[in-house]
């Protein structure tokens, strides 16, 4: 276990780190079936999941003491909701024997609007789940069926229902827009839909066409047409603009709160370097200056844990020049920003701010670097010009 | 024995088999062996093997038993195959007695076909006609055979059928070299006079001269005198090459060798010069020397202004090798401290480009290529400028010329139209046609020798679905309307990108530029307007958009890693490229301003 012993080294150079408590992710690599957008590590059947339950409790024990008490733990994948109660409680049960948690941790549970009936939904509250995530996607049933989603609008408004009718005061929801059959229309239909429903988080996302998915292919065979630019941009400000005169917080580019106190807390801590255990196939985790991963096979997974070796895919330590720049980039991306201070001392640096300020993708006030909504359209250039 | 030593070289078009066969005669008379054998030994460097032309001559001595029984010297001295070297290659001629006429069986009599017979015949040369590629599907030997003949005006019969590549014909080309090459002549006892073809620099011998010795002798031990500039040496070794230099007492009359006397650099040596002994000198030198000079100016500087030490150190060993390359200090407000550069030609700066940047690991970025100018100022004062930056003030200029040249291209008849039009787009005048077989055309053009530099060989190719070859002569200075052509980028004059062009010329030349640097620049997060000016007119004008968008929607735990390794390495891209006030410009930006688009 050479590989955990690294401590907070080199922590303490990174101005924007907040050392605040450490989060814990599981990834839950099944689906019922595979949408053709996804380019998560799941697989669409249920046959493995009592093989990797099984390993999966060997690698919760192997990170035992490792971390300090977690105040988030957040169950993704994948699909977790498809498990049913009973495993779910099984890793509930494992993680709260091992692990320490604060009293007031989040807990969410990332879920398809299809499994989410009354049955699973008592047992989730009474397991201790306060945040659901839900997969809702989109309120146009053609747009449903086009991403491949398995649910419908249905679905998803009774399952929004339910959730709040069990007493869930924390739901976020996940959208999806910028595709070739959604108009403006519909993406604003949607949203408005959302809103009927007053969730406390909603994520935006543009679809992406992830490397090796299906879409990747209709792509390439010409048989999807991404977005250009400008349809893009106007989406994006649309959605966002849209939201932002609703009362939400864009606290980062693709995620809004109603309140601060519901931004997704586990999901702050990838953007400043809170530390993090991920368990399962895939999953990252950091600690220190280190950052490493699991292996993207279930069955490596379970081989590996058999053995009683830490399931490593890969890991890097990270320089301090490599977390100021990922500090920057991932700083950039939320509404935080980054702080000034070190930045304004490299002239050719100092000269780019002012430049990137003054085309209005920037913001420079009380000692800290924020992007504009132009400004998050180009936030994976701007780190280009401030290093 | 001199009867039994034979001087010959292998004159060809580019691409019809020149070094193939020459490999294939070396490999015949057992100086390696087949397995061994690594194809086209005589082209050393890679440049030369991917291009397949040769670039520096080297000579090579062949034993041969002939049917008779009879043992020869065959001395093979292979020339450069390309126009800019035309100088190197006369001396390598000069040093022969008959040459090998290589003419590829499918694509018959082409340009330097031409070129190549006219300078053997200059040299009163025995021309022996081979026809290779027989082997090919394509080979029409009675075609080619009737070319010879009409042409050439040789006679075809004497042709020798062969395939270097399947080396057929080989042994038969070694006969009728000991039979119809004449044996060299020149008296033994009158004083040293040896011509120098080419040189090279070892790093542990010094400079390696080849030479063929046309009267006297020269031994280990002699002091010899180089006669152009009287400097004097000791001979440390003479011998010749078979592979590997084999050394001997002494080179006599009639052979042809290599010479190492303890010198240390490669420029104070000049091929052409001739060699004679300090103590017993020669009256007068061999006849024909003459200082080459370079046609074709651009800069070299450094991609990156800390490398200017390690360029000017790669350059200072690059010339031990290549005498023809001339440079001194040059700084561009752009691109900082440089180098300017001359050259034999447009082919000769690529090979300098490429080996500067494989061979010495160098990054640079090269400025667009340019001729020299001569300007009478209206104080009568006469300049000559070949670098844009040093354009004179408009207003003191009196009268401009520039270098014209005399073209000779050869095509087959159905692309004379294109050819013509290229060719007056081009400014050629003064047109004349030669008919030399049915259905090929020769054109010959007077032609500004800038006008070739710019893209000229790229579009010909095109125009001619590559079935054109081209050749030209270097004529005369003539009176010109020029200006100088500016480029700003983001409204800042790039200096680099600065040429001088003839007026009438300017617009397109302009519009080709800004198109160019539109394609070459990637989007930055402003609008770049990209602008070609003369003086304070704006000519020509492009825009490069900003990137509206380019985000990534998801970034959480598994995205950290690959989104900063994307940014590590557009970090290290950026790097590359050359900052002119905001904007960044990759070294291509620099190359496609003088490239055509096809290319």
């Amino acid at each position: 276990m050479r590989l955990l012993i690294s401590e907070r080294e080199s922590l303490n150079l990174n101005p924007n780190t907040s050392i605040s408590p450490p989060g814990l992710y599981i990834h839950v690599p099944f689906c019922r079936s595979k949408c053709p957008y996804c380019g998560f590590y799941s697989v669409a059947s249920t046959k493995l999941v009592p093989g990797w339950l099984h390993a999966f409790k060997k690698e919760v024990s192997l990170y035992k003491h490792r971390f300090d008490s977690f105040d988030s733990l957040y169950i993704g994948g994948g699909t977790p909701s498809l498990l049913d109660l009973g495993d779910l409680e099984d890793i509930m049960k494992c993680l709260f024997v091992h692990f320490h948690f604060q009293s007031n941790v989040e807990i969410t549970l990332e879920a398809n609007p299809g499994d989410m009936t009354d049955e699973k939904i008592r047992g989730l509250k009474s397991m201790g789940f306060n945040r659901v995530n839900l997969g809702v996607q989109s309120f146009d049933d053609p747009s449903l069926y086009y991403l491949g989603r398995r649910h419908n609008t249905h679905d998803a408004e009774r399952a929004l229902y339910l959730l709040r009718s069990y007493g869930f005061h924390n739901i976020g929801m996940d959208l999806i827009y910028g595709f070739e059959t959604q108009t403006m229309d519909i993406w604003k239909e949607t949203i408005r839909h959302a809103l009927q429903f007053n969730p406390e988080h909603i994520s935006c996302y543009q679809l992406t066409i992830e490397d090796k998915t299906p879409f990747q292919r209709m792509k390439d065979q010409g048989r999807l047409k991404p977005l250009d630019e400008e349809e893009e941009c106007s989406f994006f400000l649309t959605g966002s603009d849209y939201l932002k005169e609703n009362g939400y917080i864009q606290y980062e580019i693709s995620n809004f709160a109603r309140e601060e106190i519901f931004y997704s807390r586990h999901n702050c801590k990838y953007w400043d370097h809170t530390p993090y255990l991920g368990l399962g196939p895939a999953a990252h985790s950091f600690q220190g200056s280190r950052r490493w991963w699991n292996v993207r096979s279930i069955r490596q997974y379970c081989e590996a844990l058999e053995k009683g070796e830490p399931p490593l895919g890969g890991f890097e330590d990270l320089t301090d020049e490599q977390i100021r720049l990922e500090d920057l980039f991932l700083g950039l991306r939320t509404q935080k920003g980054i702080r000034i201070s070190g930045y304004q001392d490299n002239p050719d640096i100092n000269k780019a701010l002012s430049q990137l300020h003054e085309l209005g993708y920037i913001e420079l006030n009380q000692n800290r670097i924020t992007s504009t909504q132009k400004g998050f359209l180009v936030a994976d250039r701007l780190p280009l010009y401030l290093t | 024995m001199m009867t039994n030593i034979r001087n010959f070289s292998i004159i060809a078009h580019i691409d019809h088999g020149k070094s193939t066969l020459a490999d294939r005669l070396i490999q015949k008379v057992g100086l390696v062996e087949d397995r061994q054998f690594r194809d086209q030994i005589l082209d050393n460097m890679d440049i030369e093997r991917e291009r397949g032309i040769t670039i520096k001559s080297q000579v090579v001595t062949l034993p041969y038993v002939n049917h008779k029984g009879e043992s020869f010297e065959l001395n093979l001295i292979d020339t450069p195959g390309h126009v800019d070297f035309s100088y190197e290659v006369s001396r390598a001629l000069t040093s022969c007695e008959g040459v090998l006429l290589v003419v590829d069986a499918s694509q018959g009599v082409e340009a330097q076909t031409l070129a190549n017979l006219y300078a053997a015949l200059e040299h009163n040369l025995e021309i022996i006609p081979v026809i290779n590629k027989i082997d090919l599907p394509s080979a029409d030997i009675d075609r080619v055979k009737e070319q010879i003949e009409v042409d050439l005006g040789l006679d075809s019969d004497l042709s020798i059928l062969c395939s270097a590549k399947e080396g057929t014909g080989i042994d038969d080309i070694l006969e009728a070299i000991t039979m119809m090459v004449p044996a060299p002549t020149g008296g033994m006892d009158e004083p040293l006079r040896a011509l120098i073809f080419d040189a090279h620099y070892d790093p542990y011998r010094g400079v390696i001269i080849s030479s063929r010795i046309f009267t006297g002798r020269i031994s280990t031990g002699d002091t010899i005198r180089l006669m152009s500039n009287k400097a004097t040496y000791r001979v440390e070794e003479v011998g010749i090459f078979q592979i590997r230099n084999i050394p001997r007492e002494s080179l006599e009359a009639g052979e042809v060798g290599y010479i190492i006397a303890g010198i240390k650099r490669i420029r104070d040596v000049r091929v052409g010069d001739t060699i004679t002994l300090d103590t017993e000198p020669a009256s007068t030198p061999l006849p024909g020397f003459r200082i080459i000079k370079p046609v074709v100016f651009s800069s070299i500087y450094p991609m990156s202004s800390e490398d200017y030490g390690a360029l000017n150190d790669a350059l200072d060993k690059y010339v031990l090798n290549d005498a023809s390359l001339v440079f001194q200090k040059d700084s561009s407000a752009a691109l900082g401290m440089g180098f300017r550069c001359g050259f034999l030609g447009l082919l000769h700066l690529e090979i300098v480009q490429e080996r500067l940047e494989r061979e010495f690991g160098q990054s640079i970025i090269m400025t667009v290529p340019s001729v020299e100018y001569h300007f009478t100022l209206t104080d009568g004062k006469k300049v000559h400028i070949d670098n844009p930056l040093y354009y004179p003030d408009p207003a003191t200029i009196d009268k401009s010329l520039e270098p014209y040249i005399r073209t000779s291209i050869l095509i087959p008849e159905r692309y004379m139209g294109a050819v013509m039009d290229l060719c007056l787009e081009r400014r050629g005048e003064n047109s004349k046609f030669n008919y030399p077989t049915q259905g090929r055309v020769e054109i010959l053009f007077d032609m500004p020798l800038a006008e070739v530099l710019y893209d000229f060989y790229d579009r010909l190719k095109t125009v001619t679905q590559g079935y054109g070859s081209f050749d030209y002569d270097l004529l005369d200075y003539r009176e010109s309307d020029l200006v100088r052509l500016d480029i700003l980028v983001n409204s800042e004059r790039v200096d680099a990108l600065s040429q001088i062009v003839h007026k009438d010329r300017a617009r397109a030349r302009a519009v080709h530029a800004c198109d160019r640097l539109k394609d070459e620049i990637p989007r930055h997060l402003f609008k770049i307007p990209i602008q070609g000016a003369i003086g304070g007119t704006i000519i020509a004008r492009s825009t490069i958009s900003p990137f509206r968008k380019d985000v990534t929607a998801k970034c959480y735990g598994g995205d950290i890693t690959r989104k900063r390794k994307l940014l590590e390495k557009q970090k290290k891209g950026k790097k590359r490229m050359k900052m002119i006030g905001s904007v960044a410009i990759p070294q291509s930006a620099f190359v496609a301003v003088f490239k055509s688009e096809s290319t």
